[in-house]
């Protein structure tokens, strides 16, 4: 246990480093609406002035999915999209690949609108460019596990004799090496989503979208899962779109967050702009008892030097967060330690009251004295 | 007149019927121009029944004109080969050489020929409906209802036109069967692969599955329980039918239990109905084994 929260921090810290480069090609959603009913297009604009899910519903018995997405996802990233039940994350998760079509707007993908794809287009783009992990694994039970893995290359029509390796490779990344010839059945719950991980990644698509993949999961097993993830994405650099409704694992993988209510985007920015600004009650609500030391970072709270002050014997970086830097710290007997960013450039220092000051939750510690 | 009416007026009283003479005249009518539809076209009916006739015969041939000792091998290697199971093989054995003892050997494999056939048949034609049935709402608005007066109507009833159009014999006795064996197949087909998964099918979309794909690797698969099951209903219905489509000339063990009901005949008719017991219990057994046994993977448990 020990040993996987130390492993998961450490992918944490390297994985989730803003400064990364990559260049993969992201994925941009503009204007998109989705209505869902026999007469969608009709109401559009009625819904665009202003009409509501609650109105469009009692008057129109037409059901609004998602209003006025616009969200950028950036190439090799994780951007995670967050909402209740409800809220209408996997109706736009299922836009990336077309399983959905929007009732107006566009779905970017290097420069061609998902939405214009014909079937046949449509097709190669999921073959090739996407794949998908399902709440409930979604596995063939009929085919073994390695030959679930190699479902997508079968489907390209790629011969067993070239599939074979690719899926046992991933098989066993996914630490499942032995299980080649199990069936689904045989298996629990975190190693089925396991193969549904392996199946997806050996389609060696850019993009992973990943529907809800941990929540059927126990609470141990989703954090084994997630830094699964972590490990794989700091060598693979996918462009992944996570959906959860579970606001700690949204902090914990996402690069960039999206907030979504009722189908409206509530806010959108890294876990840190979100902990530290949420931009409306209903967001405020949702991380008022997140734990902030695991979000923030050290270049957030570094301070500049003032005149004379020494310069602190420690040196941290800055993507650290904080509550990585606060046990580097007490582990060193340091009081106070030097952020440098990437290029070790001077980024400011940080010392321990400001370091907990910024972990306790303003808002816990107001009700708590 | 008045009296036995409680005093009504005669229309509310009698049932106004067409009078007998409009009747007869108008089933005269269609009836002659039925006949003269079938005649005019009996050399194309002929013609597609022909190669129908020739299959029939044989197979029927070689079924019956075999060494007893080959076709039990053979029916006894199919019994194994589908259900694994000794004790199935030893029942379906035991039944058999019963049914041979009693001299009714040549008449069952008449039987056990038409059944084979017809089953055939009737998964040939019931698959691809099904399937067609379960890809589109319309198509199925359009076959359920055929099917439902396929399943109401009594199997007397549609002798008739297929007496009429096909004569009697054996492809009409055929043609009975399957169209009364075939419905378990569509709707058992259909109703499989509209149960299967959604997410699971979804899965198939998702990495972009051609339809064929989809239905090769996802539907077909995860609705082989039920179809399975299908196909056990459609030859337990081919064998009641059968027996009844001995009534326009299909011989076997049907014929023998016919000739039993007219005459009387108390033990004729009891053997002859437990030899379509019998057959009935060694079909019925051997493919739901191998029903079962298609599903192994289904078990759970680590190993």
């Amino acid at each position: 246990m020990d040993e996987m929260t130390t492993t998961m921090e450490q992918t944490l810290a390297t994985a989730a480093d803003p400064d990364a480069e990559t260049e993969r090609a992201g994925i941009e959603i503009r204007d998109l609406y989705k209505i869902f009913g026999p007469d969608a297009k009709h109401h559009i604009a009625a819904v665009k002035a202003g009409m509501s899910k609650d109105e469009l519903n009692r008057k129109h018995r037409h059901v609004l999915g998602l209003q006025n997405i616009n969200l950028t996802m950036p190439g090799g990233k994780i951007t995670v999209i967050m909402g209740l039940s409800g809220s209408g994350k996997s109706t736009l998760i299922r836009h990336i690949n077309g399983l959905i079509e929007p009732t107006v707007g566009e779905v970017l993908y290097g420069g061609d609108d998902v939405c214009r794809m014909s079937q046949t287009e449509l097709r190669r783009f999921r073959r090739l460019k996407t794949a998908m992990v399902f709440q409930r694994f979604a596995l063939l039970p009929h085919r073994t596990v390695l030959e679930n893995t190699r479902y997508g290359l079968d489907i390209q029509g790629i011969p067993h004799s070239k599939s074979e390796p690719t899926a046992k490779h991933w098989i066993e990344r996914v630490g499942l090496k032995g299980y080649a010839r199990h069936y689904p059945a045989q298996l629990s719950g975190g190693m089925q989503q396991r193969v549904g991980l392996a199946r997806a990644l050996a389609n060696d698509a850019d993009i992973l979208l990943m529907d809800e993949a941990f929540s059927a999961l126990d609470p141990l097993i989703r954090m084994d899962m997630q830094a699964i993830l972590l490990e794989l994405q700091e060598e693979l650099h996918k462009t992944i779109v996570f959906i959860t409704h579970d606001l700690d694992e949204a902090l914990r993988l996402g690069d960039k967050i999206a907030i979504l209510r009722d189908g409206a985007l509530e806010q959108v920015g890294t876990g840190q702009d979100i902990v530290l600004g949420p931009a409306n009650e209903y967001v405020a609500s949702f991380v008022r008892d997140v734990n902030r030391g695991r979000v923030i970072r050290a270049a957030t709270i570094a301070r500049a030097r003032k005149p004379g002050e020494a310069l602190p014997e420690m040196t941290v970086q800055g993507y650290l967060v904080l509550e990585k830097v606060a046990r580097r710290m007490t582990n060193a007997s340091a009081t106070s330690a030097h952020v440098v960013g990437r290029n070790g450039k001077s980024l400011g220092v940080i010392d321990l009251p400001t370091l907990l000051g910024a972990i306790v939750t303003p808002v816990t510690a107001d009700t708590d004295s | 007149m008045a009296t036995t009416c409680w005093g009504l007026p005669e229309v509310i009283c009698t049932f106004p019927a067409i009078d007998t003479t409009t009747m007869r005249e108008t089933r005269r009518a269609i009836d002659t121009g039925f006949r003269g539809l079938v005649r005019e076209w009996s050399d194309v009916i002929d013609a597609t029944t022909a190669p129908l006739q020739t299959f029939l015969n044989v197979l029927e041939r070689s079924f019956v004109g075999a060494p007893w000792v080959v076709v039990l091998a053979v029916l006894l290697l199919v019994v194994w080969a589908a259900s694994r199971s000794w004790k199935t093989v030893l029942g379906a054995a035991l039944a058999m050489i019963g049914i041979g003892w009693v001299g009714l050997w040549a008449d069952t494999m008449v039987t056990l020929a038409m059944v084979t056939v017809c089953t055939v048949f009737a998964v040939a034609l019931g698959l691809p409906v099904g399937i067609l049935t379960a890809r589109s709402d319309r198509v199925q608005s359009i076959v359920n209802p055929v099917l439902d007066v396929m399943q109401t109507l009594p199997s007397f009833v549609y002798l008739i036109p297929v007496v009429v159009i096909f004569g009697i014999g054996k492809v009409p006795g055929m043609i009975a069967v399957v169209i009364y064996a075939v419905p378990p197949m569509i709707r058992l087909t259909n109703l499989g692969i509209r149960l299967v998964d959604p997410e699971v099918t979804e899965a198939a979309d998702a990495f972009g599955s051609s339809a064929r794909q989809k239905l090769l690797n996802v539907q077909l698969p995860l609705a082989l329980p039920t179809i399975m099951t299908g196909v056990n209903q459609t030859i337990m219905m081919s064998l009641a039918m059968v027996v009844v489509a001995s009534m326009v000339g299909v011989g076997g063990l049907g014929r023998n239990v016919l000739q039993a009901i007219n005459n009387q005949f108390f033990t004729i008719g009891f053997l002859n109905g437990f030899a379509l017991v019998a057959i009935a219990i060694i079909f019925d057994r051997t493919s739901q084994a191998f029903g079962k046994r298609l599903q192994k993977h289904r078990e759970a448990g680590h190993g």
